[in-house]
C-alpha cells in the first residue's frame, strides 16, 4: 500500500526533476495517442520538441519565435502570480489584455499621423492604464462590496470582447480600409511599431518587458516588504492582518499590477506581432497565462521556463500539425496531457511516497 | 418598445435556453459545496456533448444519448478528481487544463460525426394542458430535460438542506480537517461530488448537441461552461438562485435578440454585452445588500486535503 | 474564440496591380506542394470545412502532381505569420490563406518569399507580385434565396441572422430583400445581429426570436445548423443551408442552400502553376464560376417557385442579370442606382448601407 508523507520542506531535487519527468511521461502518453491516430509517435514527438529548436530547415526561424510567443504569456503570468500568491484570483487577464490593446492603440490612432518618438512610450502608458483600469473594476467591487473577483473579472472578459468587436467595426476602423473591420496596421507605422530589436532573435519590447518584470518580481518577492506581505497574506491571512497588512490595499495592488501587465502585453502585441485591433485580436493569452503561472509554481523564474515550454508546444505543435498532418485537436489534447502530468508529478516535490500501511491514505 | 414580444413565449424560450447552464451549474454547485473548485466545466460539457451525440447516433436512442453524455462527463471529471484529490495538484490550473484537454479530445472523438442529425427527442405529451393560454406554453410545452433540470435543482436543494448526505457534504466543504476528524472519508466524498458535477455537466453538454442545436461541431458548447461557473458564484452557492441566475442570464440573452427581431432601435453591440453587465450589477447588489453573500462560499473551497496535516 | 472574418475588398485597388503587375511564370512545375491555412477546425461543418473540401477535391483532380499540407485553428495575427513562414520554409510552392484576418500576415510573408505564391481569400491587399486574392460573390446566392423567400412566406415577414455588420453581410441582406420584394411587394425583413460567426446556442435563440415575431423564412449568415434545427420545430417555417449544404435538414426546413465551393478555384490555380500559366490576379467569382453553389431546391418548394428561383440563378450565371440592378434607392430614399445601372465592384465590396424598404440601422 502506498502512502504519502508530507516533506518538511519542498525537495530541491524534485523541483528540478519533476518537469523533466512530466515531459517524459507526456511523450509516452502522447506517443500512444499519436500511434492510435496512425502517426509515427517518435517522429511526432521529435517534431514537437526538437524541430523548433534544432531542425536545420526551421529552427533559425522558429527559435526566435519562441520568445515572441512566450513574451506575453510570461508578462501576464508574472502579474497574475503575485495575486494568486496572496489569494486574489484574477481570472480575467484576457479582458485586461484586450483593454490594454484598445487603450494603447486608441492613443496611437488618435495621434495619427504624428511621427515623433514619444508616441510609442505614450501608447505603452495608455496600454498599462487600460489594463489597470479594467482590473480595478473587480478590485474595487471586491474591496467595497465584497463581490467575488473571480466572477467579475471573468465576466468582464466577455464585455471587453464586445467592446473590441465594436471598436474594430466602428470607432477604430481603418478609414482607408474600404469599410472593412480592423484598425490601421500599427506595426507598419514607424512611430507606433513594436519592432524586433535585434534582427533574427524575435526580441521585441514586450519580451524585454517580460524579462525586466521577471527580475523585478523575483526581487520583490525576495527582498521587498510588499513581497513579504503577499506571501504572508496567501499563507496565513489572519497573521497578515495582525501584521498590519491591509487586505484592501493588497487586493488593489495585486489586481492593479496584474491588470497593468496584461494591458502592457496587449499593447506590445497589438503594435507588434498582431499589428492591429480586429475582432479576433485576442487569442487566449490571458487564459493560457493562468496555466503558465501555475506551471511555474508562481515563481518568477519558474514562470519564465514554463512560458518558454508552453511556447515550444505551440510552435512544435504547429510544425507537427502541418508536416505530419496531425489534427490540431490532437495537439490540444497533447498540451492538456502535458499540463496534467506537470501538475501530477508536482506531488513529488512536496510529498514523499512511502510503502506500508501504518497510516491510512486519505 | 416591447410591443410585439409575447411574454409567455419569451419565458418559454428562456427556460429552454437556460437548461445546459442550469444542469452544469447545479453540478458545479455540489462540487464547490464539497470544497472543490473545478474550472473544467467547459471541458466536461463538451465531452458530454460528443459522448452523448455518439451514443445517441450509434444506438438510435436519444435517452441513451443522455446517459452517454453523463458518463462521458463523469469519466473526464475523474481525471480532475484523481489529480486534485489523490495527487493534490492545484485545482485552478488542473481545471483549466481539463478544459483544454476536453476540447481537444472531443474534437478527436467527433471526427466523422459532422453533419449528422441525431435521433429527435420530443416534447413531453401533456395533451390538452399544453393548450391552456399563457401557462400551457410556459409550463407544458417542453422536452423532458427542461423539467429534469428544474427537478435537479429542487433535489440538490433538498439533499443539501435536509439529508445527512447534504450535511456531510457541507461539512467537508467547510472544514475538511474537522470532517476528517469526525471520521468522514474526505477524499472519497469529494470524488463522488466531482463525478456528480462531471455527470451533470455532461448532461448539459448532451442537451446542447442532442436537443438545443441537434448536431455535432467542434466547440459546440461555445463557452456555456464558463457561464455556468459564473452562475454558481452569482447564486452564492444557493441552489434556488442557480435557477434564478440561469433564467436571468438566459432571459436577457433571449430578450435582446427578441428586441432586435421586433425591430427596436437599440444599440446592438452594447446589448450583446448586457447579460454580463447586468449579472455583475446584480452580483454587486446582492453581495453589498446583506454583506453576507461572499461569506457564503464554502470555507475550504479550492484547498486540497491531506490527512497527515 | 476567434472566427473567420471575411470580406471582399477593393477590386478598384486591384485593377492597378492587374494591369501593371501581371507576371506570368512561363516555367511550369513538375509537382506542386500546396499549403492551406485554416482559421477554424475542419470539423466546423462550415467555412473551414468547405475550404478543406476544396483541398480534397484538388488532390482528387490532380493526383500525385500535388501534395498538400494544412494547418487548422490558426489565430489571425502573429500566429498566422509564423505558420505561413514555416509552410514557406517547408517548401510549399503555393499557400492559400483562407480568412480575411490573414491579410497583413500574408503580404508580410509574401514579401520575404518571392518564389512562393500566396493566395489570400477575401482580402484586397496584393502588395507584391506573388500575392493573389480570391473571393466568392455570396450575394448572388442570396438573390436566389431571397426570391424563394419572397414567394414562400405567408406572413410576409422574412428574417436574416447576421454575423457582424460588415459589407459581406450587408450585401447579403440587401440582395435577399431586393429579390424577395421583387416577387412579393408586401415583404418585410427583420435583421438580428448575433455578433458571432458560430455560436449554435445563440443562433438558435436568434432564430427562435425571429419565429416568435412571425417570421416564417429564415436566412442565416452564421455557420451552424442551429437555426435550421430551430425552424424544424415550428411547422411552416423554412430556412437555407449556409456555407455547406446542410442536407440533413432537407427537404424541409432546409429548402435550398448557399454552398461555398472553392474546388474550382484551387484546381485552376494549382494547375496554372503546373503548366506555367500562373499569374497574379484578383478573383471574385460567383455562381457562374461555380464558387457559389446553389444547393438542391427541395420538393417542399412548389414547382413554380422553384422555376422562378432557377430562372434567377441561371440569369445570374449567364451574366445576363446583376443582382444589384437599378433603379435602387438607399434606405433614406436617395437614388443609389438609376434604371438599368449596376454598381462597380469597389462600391459593392465596401457596401455599408441598406436599400430602401429595410428598417433599422446598421450597428457601428
Amino acid at each position: 500500500m502506498l502512502r504519502l508523507e508530507k516533506r518538511p520542506s519542498p525537495s530541491r531535487f524534485w523541483q528540478v526533476a519533476t518537469p523533466i519527468l512530466a515531459v517524459v511521461l507526456t511523450m509516452i502518453a502522447g506517443g500512444i495517442m499519436f500511434a492510435l491516430l496512425g502517426k509515427n509517435p517518435v517522429e511526432a514527438i521529435r517534431t514537437i520538441f526538437w524541430d523548433p529548436l534544432f531542425n536545420p530547415q526551421y529552427a533559425a526561424y522558429s527559435r526566435p519565435q519562441l520568445l515572441v510567443k512566450a513574451g506575453p504569456l510570461i508578462l501576464i503570468a508574472i502579474g497574475l502570480s503575485l495575486g494568486f500568491r496572496a489569494g486574489i484570483w484574477n481570472i480575467g487577464a484576457e479582458g485586461q489584455y484586450i483593454m490594454g490593446a484598445i487603450f494603447g492603440a486608441g492613443v496611437g490612432l488618435a495621434l495619427y499621423p504624428v511621427e515623433t518618438r514619444w508616441v510609442f512610450p505614450l501608447m505603452i502608458l495608455a496600454g498599462i492604464f487600460g489594463g489597470w483600469l479594467w482590473a480595478m473594476i473587480p478590485a474595487i467591487l471586491k474591496t467595497r462590496f465584497r463581490t467575488n473577483e473571480i466572477l467579475v473579472s471573468l465576466l468582464l472578459v466577455y464585455v471587453a470582447q464586445n467592446i473590441l468587436a465594436s471598436m474594430s467595426l466602428g470607432l477604430m476602423r481603418n478609414p482607408e480600409g474600404g469599410g472593412f473591420p480592423g484598425s490601421r496596421n500599427l506595426s507598419q507605422i514607424p512611430a507606433m511599431q513594436n519592432v524586433e530589436l535585434i534582427p533574427g532573435t524575435g526580441l521585441h519590447w514586450g519580451v524585454v518587458a517580460a524579462i525586466i518584470v521577471t527580475i523585478a518580481a523575483y526581487i520583490l518577492l525576495q527582498r521587498h516588504i510588499l513581497g513579504f506581505q503577499i506571501k504572508l497574506a496567501g499563507q496565513a491571512p489572519r497573521a497578515a492582518r495582525f501584521a498590519g497588512v491591509s487586505p484592501e490595499r493588497l487586493t488593489l495592488l495585486c489586481m492593479g499590477i496584474s491588470g497593468g501587465l496584461a494591458g502592457a502585453a496587449g499593447l506590445f502585441e497589438v503594435t507588434g506581432p498582431a499589428g492591429q485591433i480586429s475582432i479576433d485580436f485576442n487569442t487566449g493569452y490571458g487564459f493560457t497565462a493562468i496555466i503558465v503561472a501555475f506551471l511555474g509554481r508562481l515563481n518568477p523564474l519558474g514562470i519564465l521556463l514554463a512560458g518558454l515550454l508552453m511556447a515550444l508546444t505551440y510552435i512544435g505543435g504547429e510544425l507537427a500539425s502541418f508536416i505530419l498532418g496531425l489534427p490540431s485537436a490532437a495537439i490540444q489534447a497533447f498540451q492538456g496531457m502535458l499540463l496534467f502530468f506537470l501538475l501530477a508529478v508536482d506531488l513529488l516535490t512536496n510529498f514523499r511516497i512511502r510503502f506500508g500501511t501504518k497510516k491510512e491514505v486519505a | 418598445m416591447l410591443g410585439g414580444i409575447n411574454p409567455s413565449v419569451l419565458v418559454a424560450s428562456l427556460m429552454v435556453a437556460s437548461v445546459p447552464i442550469i444542469l452544469a451549474a447545479i453540478g458545479e454547485l455540489v462540487v464547490e459545496k464539497a470544497g472543490v473548485l473545478n474550472l473544467g466545466v467547459e471541458g466536461m460539457m463538451i465531452i458530454g456533448a460528443i459522448c452523448g451525440f455518439v451514443t445517441a447516433v450509434t444506438t438510435g436512442n436519444p435517452y441513451l444519448g443522455f446517459v452517454g453524455g453523463a458518463v462521458g462527463g463523469a469519466v473526464l471529471s475523474l481525471v480532475f478528481g484523481f489529480l486534485t484529490q489523490v495527487l493534490m495538484s492545484n485545482q485552478v490550473a488542473t481545471g483549466l487544463a481539463l478544459t483544454l484537454f476536453g476540447q481537444g479530445l472531443s474534437s478527436l472523438v467527433g471526427q466523422g460525426y459532422n453533419g449528422i442529425k441525431p435521433p429527435p427527442t420530443g416534447s413531453v405529451p401533456f395533451g390538452p394542458l399544453a393548450d391552456i393560454p399563457v401557462l400551457g406554453r410556459i409550463l407544458f410545452s417542453h422536452d423532458w430535460v427542461v423539467y429534469f433540470s428544474i427537478l435537479s435543482v429542487a433535489a440538490v436543494w433538498a439533499v443539501l438542506k435536509f439529508t445527512r448526505t447534504g450535511l456531510i457534504l457541507r461539512a467537508v466543504g467547510e472544514s475538511h480537517d474537522a470532517a476528517h476528524a469526525l471520521g468522514y472519508k474526505v477524499v472519497r466524498i469529494r470524488m463522488l461530488a466531482i463525478m456528480f458535477g462531471g455527470a451533470m455537466a455532461g448532461l448539459g453538454g448532451a442537451y446542447v448537441s442532442l436537443i438545443r442545436v441537434p448536431q455535432w461541431t467542434d466547440g459546440i458548447t461555445a463557452g456555456a461552461g464558463w457561464i455556468a461557473l459564473a452562475i454558481v458564484v452569482f447564486a452564492s452557492w444557493k441552489p434556488a438562485r442557480v435557477l434564478l441566475g440561469a433564467y436571468l442570464f438566459g432571459g436577457i440573452t433571449v430578450l435582446q435578440l427578441n428586441l432586435q427581431a421586433a425591430g427596436a432601435a437599440i444599440p446592438v453591440q452594447y446589448l450583446s454585452m448586457s447579460p454580463y453587465l447586468i449579472t455583475i450589477l446584480v452580483l454587486v447588489i446582492m453581495s453589498s445588500g446583506k454583506g453576507k453573500a461572499s461569506l457564503n462560499a464554502p470555507a475550504a473551497l479550492g484547498q486540497n486535503f491531506h490527512a497527515s496535516r | 474564440m476567434q472566427r473567420r472574418t471575411m470580406l471582399k475588398g477593393g477590386a478598384a485597388l486591384g485593377f492597378a496591380t492587374m494591369m501593371g503587375g501581371k507576371v506570368a511564370f512561363a516555367q511550369g512545375l513538375e509537382k506542386v506542394k500546396a499549403g492551406f491555412v485554416y482559421v477554424g477546425p475542419i470539423g466546423d461543418g462550415g467555412w473551414t470545412f468547405q475550404h478543406d473540401q476544396g483541398r480534397l477535391a484538388l488532390i482528387e483532380a490532380l493526383g500525385d502532381k500535388v501534395e498538400t499540407v494544412y494547418q487548422e485553428n490558426v489565430p489571425e495575427g502573429a500566429d498566422a505569420e509564423r505558420v505561413l513562414t514555416q509552410m514557406a520554409l517547408s517548401g510549399c510552392n503555393i499557400i492559400f490563406t483562407t480568412s480575411f484576418g490573414y491579410m497583413d500576415a500574408t503580404n508580410a510573408v509574401a514579401a520575404k518569399f518571392p518564389d512562393v505564391k500566396f493566395e489570400h481569400a477575401t482580402g484586397y491587399k496584393r502588395d507584391t507580385p506573388n500575392v493573389s486574392t480570391y473571393n466568392a460573390r455570396f450575394y448572388e446566392g442570396r438573390a436566389v434565396m431571397g426570391t424563394i423567400a419572397g414567394l414562400m412566406t405567408k406572413s410576409n415577414k422574412i428574417g436574416y441572422i447576421g454575423s457582424f455588420p460588415i459589407p459581406e453581410n450587408i450585401q447579403g441582406i440587401n440582395a435577399s430583400f431586393i429579390h424577395a420584394k421583387k416577387v412579393n411587394p408586401d415583404v418585410t425583413i427583420s435583421v438580428v445581429w448575433a455578433y458571432t460567426w458560430f455560436d449554435p446556442a445563440k443562433e438558435a435563440d436568434a432564430a427562435k426570436a425571429l419565429i416568435e415575431q412571425g417570421v416564417d423564412v429564415i436566412l442565416q449568415h452564421t455557420d451552424s445548423t442551429a437555426p435550421l434545427a430551430e425552424a424544424a420545430k415550428t411547422p411552416g417555417v423554412i430556412g437555407f443551408g449556409q456555407a455547406s449544404d446542410m442536407s440533413a435538414y432537407a427537404p424541409t426546413p432546409r429548402v435550398s442552400a448557399i454552398v461555398d465551393n472553392w474546388a474550382p478555384y484551387y484546381i485552376e490555380r494549382v494547375s496554372a502553376l503546373l503548366d506555367g500559366t500562373y499569374a497574379q490576379k484578383d478573383t471574385w467569382a460567383g455562381i457562374a464560376g461555380g464558387e457559389v453553389g446553389i444547393g438542391e431546391i427541395t420538393e417542399a418548394v412548389p414547382a413554380d417557385v422553384k422555376a422562378k428561383a432557377e430562372e434567377v440563378r441561371d440569369a445570374i450565371a449567364s451574366g445576363a442579370y446583376h443582382p444589384f440592378t437599378g433603379p435602387l434607392n438607399k434606405q433614406d430614399g436617395s437614388v443609389w442606382l438609376k434604371d438599368g445601372e449596376t454598381p462597380d465592384d469597389g462600391t459593392l465590396s465596401g457596401m455599408m448601407f441598406y436599400v430602401e424598404g429595410i428598417t433599422g440601422d446598421i450597428p457601428s
